[in-house]
């Protein structure tokens, strides 16, 4: 338990393109919005971080760059850190800024054009230089190595990953601020055009434009406001090697550890009976299950029966996802705090038509960043 | 004693992007390009103009609600000649040298705009002097800073 609220939420739609707002018109609509939703002025906010990556936003100290739209200017300029990461990431670092008992309030924002740059040799730009870059791996190459992996240590199928997919652009539907929301079937999945074996393309995230934020507050600011505060009961942020050789990729034992640490923190011993929901870092189909599987939601090798079973279906006892995840919009970094967004919606009964049925008292919240999910930020957030 | 060789790896990094000019951005690439014409706002609380326009005023945190049409007039503010090459992202070839690099106010606008100006000699140069826009000619303006060719030095004195 940590003496950290989430006062404030705001996220734009996430869409293939947006080409109305550049980055500032972006990140002024959230902080805006998030803001409003709290009930706070800019006067009120007096600690700011901005994440981005420079190669996204193609413009080097691009986390530097928004300050006039995120309010850090404000009356000549208040404090400012930046992170290259997940939203998470940024959310953790704020809640710690907090802590050092120099501010009361933070506003972390985070934005990413998809649209803008080339995903693939962007995602190259994240390997080794001398020794893996030149050969041409990217993102989507590098997780289906992972998806292989973990497919041949457990026996999985290409259909049990469908179903991730089904569920995810299913329960979409529900979310006006998802890109990619359908009715599709395990066939649709399966004869999909394969993208990099076993991926298909219905098994990737889309490319997306767009920005979220967030306002967090000491247990002190929190409770005057009038809105119900959602806590931050349990965080923690782990990250292994960089090398993929160096790993095993049909394991995450940077989550494992996370979560382990979150819920000591967070007091939740089964999480499977404990947490009421899950918005997780899906970036492609065959994470969910493998992610699920080292939150220790099920024993390993178990994540897709999950998946088929129903259990984490948006009326099944664990729902995942239920705003349609990743898979839906992928904003990449804005991601990881969509899904803290998702969960805080959840918790203030605020999730509009995907709201899951019953009280959620307690949720889970993942970000990732890295390639096949290097590190990993696990966020238990409670009323 | 022999030395063991080093290597290295030399690679050209091309990395395309597609950057969104957003609304206000928009609306002064148009108006230069089909217009001829630099556009600003102005700031409802603090009542400042800014060029290029703004999504928000920073020290206020209101976004600039009103257009404004500045004149293509103003004084130069500061200004460096620079004197090595520099690749031009534009073109990929090596910018001319000398050139002048300076920071203009527009006549009735309170932020500055970055821009050539065409006089190279450091003599002739000082904060205050008068200087006007030259646009590209008709035809040749796309929709970027460069529809202004530079800013030249005026023949009016400045005050």
């Amino acid at each position: 338990m940590t003496d950290i609220a989430i006062v404030g939420a705001a996220q734009t739609g996430y869409r293939r393109r947006i080409d109305d707002a550049n980055f500032s018109e972006m990140v002024y609509e959230v902080t805006s919005g998030a803001l409003a939703d709290a009930g706070l002025s800019i006067d009120d906010i007096d600690n700011f971080i901005t994440v981005s990556n420079d190669f996204w936003d193609g413009r080097t100290i691009s986390s530097m760059a928004v300050q006039d739209a995120c309010g850090s200017s404000y009356q000549g300029g208040r404090n400012v850190s930046t992170v290259e990461g997940d939203g998470t990431f940024g959310l953790l670092y704020g809640m710690m800024r907090i802590l050092s008992g120099a501010y009361k309030t933070t506003l972390v924002v985070v934005h990413c054009k998809g649209s803008e740059g080339n995903m693939r040799q962007i995602t190259n730009g994240m390997f080794d230089y001398i020794y893996t870059r030149p050969l041409g791996i990217e993102a989507t190459a590098a997780a289906a190595m992972q998806a292989r992996c973990y497919m041949d240590r457990y026996g999985l199928t290409e259909e049990d990953f469908a179903h991730v997919s089904v569920k995810n652009r299913g329960n979409a539907r529900l979310n006006p601020h998802a890109q990619l929301a359908a009715e599709m079937t395990i066939e649709d999945v399966m004869t999909s055009k394969m993208m990099a074996a076993p991926l298909k393309i219905h098994d990737l995230s889309p490319i997306s434009d767009g920005a979220a934020a967030v306002i967090l507050a000491d247990r002190n600011t929190a409770s005057k406001l009038g809105r119900k505060p959602v806590w931050i009961k349990g965080i923690a942020h782990c990250s292994e090697a960089h090398y993929l050789g160096d790993r095993d990729l049909a394991e995450a034992p940077a989550l494992r550890d996370a979560a382990h640490r979150a819920y000591g923190m967070a007091g939740v011993e089964n999480p499977f009976e404990e947490i009421d929901v899950v918005e997780l870092y899906d970036a492609y189909s065959y994470m969910e299950p493998l992610w699920l599987e080292e939150l220790g939601f099920c024993p390993r090798g178990k994540g897709g029966e999950l998946t088929r079973l129903g259990a984490t279906a948006f009326d099944g006892p664990v729902p995942v996802n239920p705003s349609g995840g990743v898979l839906s919009a992928h904003a990449v970094l804005v991601a990881g705090l969509a899904r803290v967004i998702e969960a805080t919606l959840q918790i203030r009964g605020e999730a509009g038509e995907r709201q899951v049925e019953g009280p959620v008292e307690l949720a889970l919240a993942h970000g990732i960043n890295g390639p096949c999910g290097q590190s990993h930020c696990v966020v238990i957030l409670g009323e | 004693m022999e030395k063991s060789e080093l290597l290295h790896l030399q690679v050209v990094v091309e990395l395309p992007y597609r950057w969104a000019a957003g609304r206000n951005g928009s609306l002064m690439l148009k108006a230069l390009r089909d217009e001829k014409k630099i556009i600003g706002n102005r700031c409802p609380e603090c009542r400042k103009v800014y060029v290029p326009p703004r999504a928000v005023c920073g020290p206020c945190f209101i976004a600039p609600d009103e257009t404004v049409e500045l004149p293509a007039t103003g004084i130069l503010a500061g200004y460096s000649v620079v004197n090595y090459p520099f690749i031009d992202p534009e073109t990929g070839e090596k910018r001319p040298v000398p050139y002048t690099y300076g920071y203009i106010q527009l006549d009735g606008c309170d932020s500055y705009l970055s821009h050539f100006v065409n006089e190279t000699d450091p003599a002739r140069l000082s904060p205050g002097l008068r200087v006007e826009a030259v646009f590209k000619p008709d035809g040749e303006r796309v929709g970027q800073m460069q529809d202004i060719l530079h800013f030249k030095v005026s023949e009016e004195k400045g005050g």
